[in-house]
């Protein structure tokens, strides 16, 4: 009875705040979302249950959380639900060890529906994204063909990274991160002014990667009978699609595997036959674990507005040919190029005892030469490893200082795994 | 969740054990180490080293997160576990036994007897959450 007590007044609340909302003042909006909000999450924890509101315009950016629509799947595969951004979403199911190997050796799957995915269409869509992205959307000859690019601003710093498909008629679709969704949002549309294109985000649909080397065989056998001979027979960084379901061969972890997007209503019967055929639940732990043996860098830890291609060891992800395409970033970077960047992103490994963490920082001769980005205990190789951000002229094997002790640490390739195997 | 009714808690969810002899062992609890998640690396204290009570004095690492290891009373480190720097993962499995991690001879007899038991123990992480 609690329960239903409390849902009725968040909305009854928020319904009332919507109402009038149109007569406040802007720049008192935000602030009385927050009081709301603070209110409302009294009221929710009063009552022992989850706050959702459900009425607040989204034009408000307020940080609450939100459930994706396989929230009570991950409850009842014992998910530990954190909040991730401003999504509830499960950091283990029990062992993030364990789910780390599932996907090195089988298949795991992950609820990545807080992801934001953007449809974009028209005449100019070509022209327009090549001029939005450092990497050049033109090399996308076949449908289906996907690139990995990062969206700068005009200093060449790193709005976001996303994955960009080509889907001939259906037009291009853009993934990019939950955290980023406002501001990259605004910025698309910013620069899409002059274009003659059509900017659709498609909330509706749920997201979830299936990965390992396992994955795609038993993804397919869950799929649309449409779709399961066209997924079976993805190329790596390809994508097919029927109705609102969309097949992606991408991923996260290194790993074979298909990237699925997917109406929401289906999207529980899809998580549920995926258990089935074998496919083990796969938190935000295991992700992060497996992102960084493969040597991805994660948007907001490794790179940010701060930063560039350059300096965040994505250089290949910038198309400099042709020299007439004039992307956003495009003269800063090309600056950046000509003069070399200050400090560039490298790959560590401890052998000692311990664990490399963000934001640990790096010694040589004792003078700080840098700065650990992400750092984790590697579940393949048995010892910790990092990406970090280091002078470009002192870039080697050196010291990082853990709770005040001084440890040497091997400067090493980004990539540690590939393809479940030590690099 | 497992919390034994003859251990002694901690706000920062060590478990302590009057020995019989007097002395105490010390880890961490159930509700600990399943917040923590796997753990992959733990760094006991220095044998003979004198504590006090609140003091880091081990650090837990876990996939994830460090976490630090307080002395629950006042005394000095009698021993530690050292098969934990091979198997870390005892701290997962069996919490309250294989799991312990480091022992004290306390400096006040009663000091124990101050800290959370059972029932309280059980209210403090129902206050937490």
């Amino acid at each position: 009875m609690e329960w239903v007590a409390s849902i009725s007044t968040v909305s009854q609340f928020s319904v009332l705040l919507a109402d009038d909302w149109k007569e406040i003042p802007p720049w008192s909006k935000l602030e009385i979302a927050d009081q709301c909000r603070s209110i409302l999450n009294k009221i929710a924890k009063a009552c022992n249950t989850a706050l959702y509101i459900y009425s607040i315009p989204k034009s408000i950016a307020i940080p609450m959380t939100q459930k994706t629509p396989l929230y009570e799947n991950h409850l009842q595969a014992g998910g530990k639900m954190v909040d991730f951004g401003g999504w509830q979403l499960p950091v283990h199911y029990g062992s993030l060890v364990d789910e780390h190997h599932c996907v090195r050796n089988e298949a795991g799957v992950f609820d990545v529906s807080h992801m934001t995915i953007v449809d974009i269409d028209g005449t100019d869509s070509s022209a327009f994204l090549q001029r939005l992205f450092a990497n050049d959307v033109a090399s996308l000859t076949d449908v289906g063909a996907a690139l990995y690019s990062c969206m700068l601003n005009e200093e060449g710093g790193i709005i976001d990274d996303l994955i960009v498909y080509w889907m001939g008629d259906r037009g291009y679709r853009v993934i990019v991160n939950a955290a980023t969704r406002e501001k990259d949002l605004e910025w698309i549309r910013r620069q899409s002014e002059k274009f003659n294109v059509t900017i659709t985000e498609r909330s509706e649909l749920a997201l979830v990667a299936v990965q390992g080397p396992l994955a795609t065989e038993r993804a397919v056998a869950c799929l649309p009978e449409e779709l399961k001979a066209p997924s079976r027979a993805l190329k790596r960084y390809t994508a097919c699609a029927h109705d609102d379901w969309f097949v992606a061969a991408t991923g996260y972890t290194g790993e074979a595997g298909l990237e699925i997007a997917l109406p929401q209503e289906q999207v529980g019967e899809f998580w549920n036959a995926l258990l089935e055929a074998g496919v083990k639940p796969c938190g935000l732990g295991a992700r992060d674990t497996l992102r960084l043996e493969a040597g991805m860098n994660l948007y907001g830890s490794d790179m940010d507005e701060t930063q560039s291609p350059l300096s965040s060891d994505l250089g290949w992800t910038v198309a400099w040919q042709p020299v007439e395409r004039q992307f956003i970033g495009r003269t800063a970077l090309q600056q950046q190029r000509d003069t070399g960047v200050g400090q560039k992103l490298c790959g560590f490994v401890l052998d000692g005892k311990g664990v490399l963490r963000g934001g640990q920082v790096l010694y040589k001769d004792d003078a700080e030469i840098g700065v650990i980005t992400s750092g984790t205990f590697s579940p393949t190789l048995k010892k910790s490893i990092a990406f970090a951000r280091v002078d470009a002229d002192c870039i080697g094997d050196c010291m990082v200082e853990i709770r005040n002790n001084r440890i040497a640490v091997k400067h090493v390739k980004r990539v540690f795994v590939r393809k479940g195997q030590p690099v | 969740m497992n919390i034994p009714n003859d251990l002694f808690y901690t706000e920062s969810h060590e478990w302590v054990r009057l020995n019989d002899d007097g002395t105490v062992t010390v880890g961490i609890t159930d509700h600990a180490q399943e917040q923590l998640g796997d753990l992959v690396f733990v760094e006991t204290p220095e044998i003979d080293a004198t504590v006090s009570a609140k003091d880091a004095v081990a650090v837990v690492e876990s996939v994830k997160a460090a976490s630090d290891i307080y002395a629950p009373i006042h005394g000095v480190i009698l021993d530690a576990n050292t098969a934990l720097a091979e198997e870390p993962e005892l701290v997962n499995s069996d919490p309250y036994q294989a799991g312990w991690l480091f022992s004290i001879q306390p400096e006040h007899a009663t000091e124990v007897e101050e800290l959370m038991d059972q029932e309280a123990y059980e209210g403090f992480i129902a206050s937490e959450s």
